[in-house]
C-alpha cells in the first residue's frame, strides 16, 4: 500500500519541481484530450507552446496578457501569504477599469498626456475601494471575506453592465453596449512602434521588485506574514491581525485595480461588458504556481498568459472552444496542489499489517476493528 | 399586489430556492463533517451541463438528475481525496475545482447552448392544486421542490436523532475524538463529501433541466456561493438552510415582479440584489463571532491526519 510519510522538513526541492511536475501533468492530460477530439496532440502543444514565444509581435502579446496577470497576482501573494482570503479580484480589476475609463472620458481634444497618470490613479482607487467593503465588513462585522469578495464579483459585473448599457453608453455607438473611444491622450504609451506591449510592463516588472523588497526585507512585510503563518505567535509579539487584514486587501485590491486601469487604457480603449475575462481568477493560480514569490510569478504569469493565447489560437484555428484555457488552468491548480503534498511528505510503499502478518506467520491475521 | 400575484410570487420563490436548498443541503452534510467545499459553484455547472446533455438526449428527467449527481459525486470524491488524504488546503483545492468545473463546464457545453428540451410535463397535486391561494402556491411544482423538503426535515431528523448522524456531527466536531472510538474519520469524510457533492450535482441538474431550462455558460451565476453563505446563515441547520433557500428565492423573485410592476430601475441594478442580500445577510449573521462559533462545526476547515 503506498503510504503518505511526514518530511522532517519541507523539501526545498519538491517546492521547486512541484510546479514543473504539475505543468509536466496538465500537458499529460492536454495531450490525451486534444488526441480524444481527434485533433493533432502536437499542433495543440504548437499552440500552446511555441506560437506565443516565435515572433516579436508573439512575444508582445504575450507580455500583454502577462501585465495585468502580473500586478495582481502580486497582490493575492500578499494576502494569502497573510492568511486573507481575497478571492474577488475579478471584482476589483472591474471597478479600477471602471474608475479608470470614467477618467479617461473626460478627455477633451487639448487633454495633455498627464492625464494617463490621473487614470492609473482612478484604476487603482476603484480597486481599493472594493477592496475596502471587504476589510470593513470583515473587520467590523466578521463577515466571511471569501464570500464577500466572490459576491462582490457579480456586483462589479452589473455596475459595468449598467453604465455601458445605460448613461455610459456610446449614443453613435449603433447601439452596442460599450462606452465611446478613449481618445489617444489617453492611451497607456507603449513600448515598441508596431506592437501592443505598453508601460505597464515596466510597473509591474518594477512592482516584482518591490513586493520583493516589502516581503523579505521590511518589518512589515515579515510581520503581515507571521500573522498568516502563527497568528498566535503574531499576536503574542503584538502584531495587529486588523492591521494585516486592511493593508493585504487594500493592496491587492489596488493592484487589481490598476490592472483593470492599464487593461481598460491599453490594449481596450473603451468599456464594454466584455472587459472582465477572468484574470483576477487566472491571477489565483498564478499566485500559487508562482509559490506565492514575486519572482515565480513572474514565471507563472508568463505560462498562464502562453494558456490564453493558446487557448484562443486552438479555438481560431482548431475550432476548440476557447474555454479550454479555463480548462488547463484549473487542471494546473489541481495538479500543483497535489504535487505540492510532496513537500511535506514523501511516498512510501509499505505493506499493510495483514499483508505483513502473513509474509511473517504464513497465514492472514483475526484481528478485528473496532465497530 | 393583488393575492393571485402573491400566490406566484410564492410559488416562484420555492422553485427558485430549490436549487439553493438542494446544494446548501449538500454542503452542510460536507461542513458538518468538517470539510468546506469551495468547489460547489463549479461543481454545479458541471452537473448542470451532464444533466442538461443527458436530458436532450434521452428526454428523461431522472436520467438527468442521476447524471448530475454522478458528476457532482465524481469531482467531489477527486476533491475529497486530496484535501482529506493529500492534506491539500481546503480553501485552496476548493477553488481549483471552481475554476476547473467552469471552464470544462463551457469547454463541453458549447456544442448545447442552441439545445431545446420537449415541453417539460406539468405537476400538480390534483385536489390541492384547485384550492384557492395556497393551490397555486404551494401545490403546483415539480417533485423535486418536495423532494427538498423531505430532504432538509429528513437530514434534520438524522443529525439529531440518529446514530449515523451522530458520528457525522462527531467527525466534524472532533475527529480525534471519533477516531479513538474506532470510527474511519477519513472514509466517512470523503462520504460526507460525495454525497454532498452529489447533492449540489442534483441541484446544477434542476437548474439546467427543470428550472431554466437551458444551457448558458457560467449558468450557475453563483448560486453555488450563495448555497454556501447559505450553510452559515443558517447556522447548520437543515430547516434553516430550507427556510433561508426560499427566502434567497423570493429576493431573485423580486427583481422579476418589480419589473414586471414596472418599476423604473435599471435590470442591472436588480439583477444584483441576490448577491449584495448574501452580503448583507453575511454581515448580520456574522456580527457576532461568538455565535457562529459555537454553532460552527469546530473542526471545519481543519486537516485530519490520524496518528500524527
Amino acid at each position: 500500500m503506498l503510504k503518505l510519510e511526514a518530511r522532517p522538513q519541507p523539501s526545498k526541492l519538491m517546492s521547486l519541481a512541484s510546479p514543473v511536475l504539475a505543468l509536466a501533468i496538465t500537458v499529460v492530460i492536454g495531450v490525451l484530450l486534444f488526441a480524444l477530439l481527434g485533433k493533432e496532440p502536437a499542433r495543440g502543444l504548437q499552440m500552446f507552446f511555441w506560437e506565443p514565444l516565435k515572433s516579436a509581435y508573439a512575444l508582445s502579446e504575450l507580455a500583454l496578457k502577462a501585465t495585468p496577470l502580473i500586478l495582481i497576482a502580486l497582490g493575492l501573494a500578499l494576502c494569502f501569504r497573510s492568511n486573507v482570503w481575497n478571492i474577488g479580484a475579478e471584482g476589483q480589476f472591474i471597478l479600477g477599469a471602471v474608475f479608470a475609463g470614467g477618467v479617461a472620458m473626460q478627455a477633451g481634444p487639448d487633454t495633455g498626456r498627464w492625464i494617463v497618470a490621473a487614470i492609473l490613479l482612478a484604476g487603482v482607487l476603484g480597486g481599493v475601494l472594493w477592496a475596502a467593503v471587504v476589510a470593513l465588513l470583515r473587520d467590523r462585522f466578521n463577515a466571511n471575506e471569501i464570500l464577500v469578495s466572490l459576491m462582490l464579483v457579480y456586483v462589479a459585473e452589473m455596475v459595468l453592465s449598467y453604465l455601458v448599457y445605460g448613461p455610459w453608453k456610446d449614443p453613435q455607438g449603433y447601439n452596442f453596449p460599450q462606452t465611446i473611444s478613449f481618445l489617444d491622450a489617453t492611451k497607456i504609451p507603449r513600448l515598441f512602434t508596431g506592437l501592443r506591449t505598453n508601460v505597464g510592463l515596466l510597473i509591474a516588472l518594477g512592482m516584482v521588485g518591490l513586493f520583493w523588497l516589502f516581503l523579505f526585507r521590511t518589518y512589515a512585510g515579515f510581520q503581515l506574514q507571521v500573522g498568516g503563518l502563527a497568528p498566535q505567535a503574531a499576536r503574542y509579539a503584538g502584531f495587529s491581525a486588523r492591521r494585516s487584514l486592511w493593508v493585504a486587501l487594500l493592496t491587492s485590491g489596488g493592484m487589481a485595480g490598476l490592472a483593470g486601469a492599464l487593461e481598460a487604457a491599453g490594449p481596450l480603449g473603451q468599456l464594454t461588458p466584455h472587459v472582465p475575462v477572468g484574470y483576477g481568477f487566472a491571477a489565483i493560480i498564478v499566485a500559487f504556481v508562482g509559490r506565492l514569490h514575486p519572482g515565480g510569478i513572474v514565471f507563472a504569469s508568463v505560462l498562464m498568459s502562453m494558456f490564453y493565447i493558446g487557448g484562443e489560437l486552438a479555438q481560431s484555428r482548431l475550432g476548440l472552444p476557447k474555454s479550454i484555457t479555463g480548462v488547463f488552468q484549473g487542471l494546473l491548480l489541481f495538479s500543483l496542489l497535489a504535487c505540492d503534498t510532496l513537500i511535506h511528505y514523501r511516498v512510501r510503499w509499505q505493506a499493510s499489517a495483514a499483508q505483513a502478518a502473513l509474509a511473517v506467520h504464513g497465514q492472514p491475521t483475526t484481528e478485528k476493528k473496532a465497530a | 399586489m393583488d393575492s393571485q400575484s402573491i400566490a406566484l410570487l410564492i410559488a416562484a420563490s420555492m422553485n427558485a430556492g430549490t436549487v439553493l436548498a438542494i446544494a446548501g443541503l449538500g454542503l452542510l452534510i460536507n461542513e458538518r463533517a468538517g470539510i468546506v467545499n469551495l468547489g460547489a459553484e463549479g461543481l454545479m455547472l458541471v452537473a448542470a451541463i451532464a444533466g442538461f446533455a443527458t436530458a436532450v438526449h434521452t428526454g428523461s428527467d431522472l436520467l438527468a438528475f442521476a447524471a448530475g449527481a454522478g458528476a457532482g459525486a465524481l469531482l467531489a470524491a477527486a476533491f475529497g481525496v486530496l484535501v482529506i488524504w493529500f492534506n491539500t488546503n481546503q480553501y485552496a483545492s476548493g477553488l481549483a475545482l471552481s475554476l476547473f468545473g467552469a471552464g470544462f463546464s463551457a469547454f463541453v457545453g458549447v456544442g448545447y447552448t442552441q439545445a431545446k428540451l420537449s415541453q417539460r410535463p406539468h405537476f400538480e397535486i390534483p385536489g390541492l392544486a384547485e384550492l384557492p391561494f395556497v393551490g397555486p402556491a404551494l401545490f403546483k411544482h415539480h417533485p423535486m421542490v418536495y423532494l427538498a423538503i423531505v430532504l432538509a426535515l429528513g437530514l434534520a431528523w438524522f443529525l439529531y436523532r440518529s446514530r449515523g448522524g451522530l458520528v457525522l456531527r462527531a467527525i466534524g466536531e472532533s475527529p480525534e475524538s471519533a477516531h479513538a472510538l474506532g470510527y474511519p474519520v477519513r472514509w466517512l469524510r470523503l462520504l460526507a463529501v460525495v454525497v454532498g457533492g452529489a447533492l449540489c450535482g442534483v441541484a446544477g441538474a434542476y437548474l439546467s433541466v427543470v428550472y431554466a431550462p437551458l444551457w448558458v455558460e457560467g449558468m450557475v451565476a453563483g448560486k453555488g456561493w450563495i448555497a454556501l453563505a447559505l450553510t452559515t446563515f443558517a447556522t447548520w441547520r437543515p430547516a434553516r438552510v430550507l427556510l433561508g433557500a426560499y427566502l434567497f428565492g423570493g429576493v431573485t423573485m423580486l427583481q422579476f415582479h418589480l419589473q414586471g410592476q414596472g418599476v423604473e430601475i435599471a435590470s442591472q441594478l436588480l439583477t444584483m440584489l441576490p448577491y449584495l442580500a448574501t452580503i448583507v445577510v453575511l454581515v448580520l449573521i456574522s456580527r457576532n463571532p461568538t455565535w457562529i462559533r459555537i454553532n460552527m462545526p469546530a473542526s471545519l476547515g481543519k486537516p485530519f491526519h490520524p496518528g500524527s
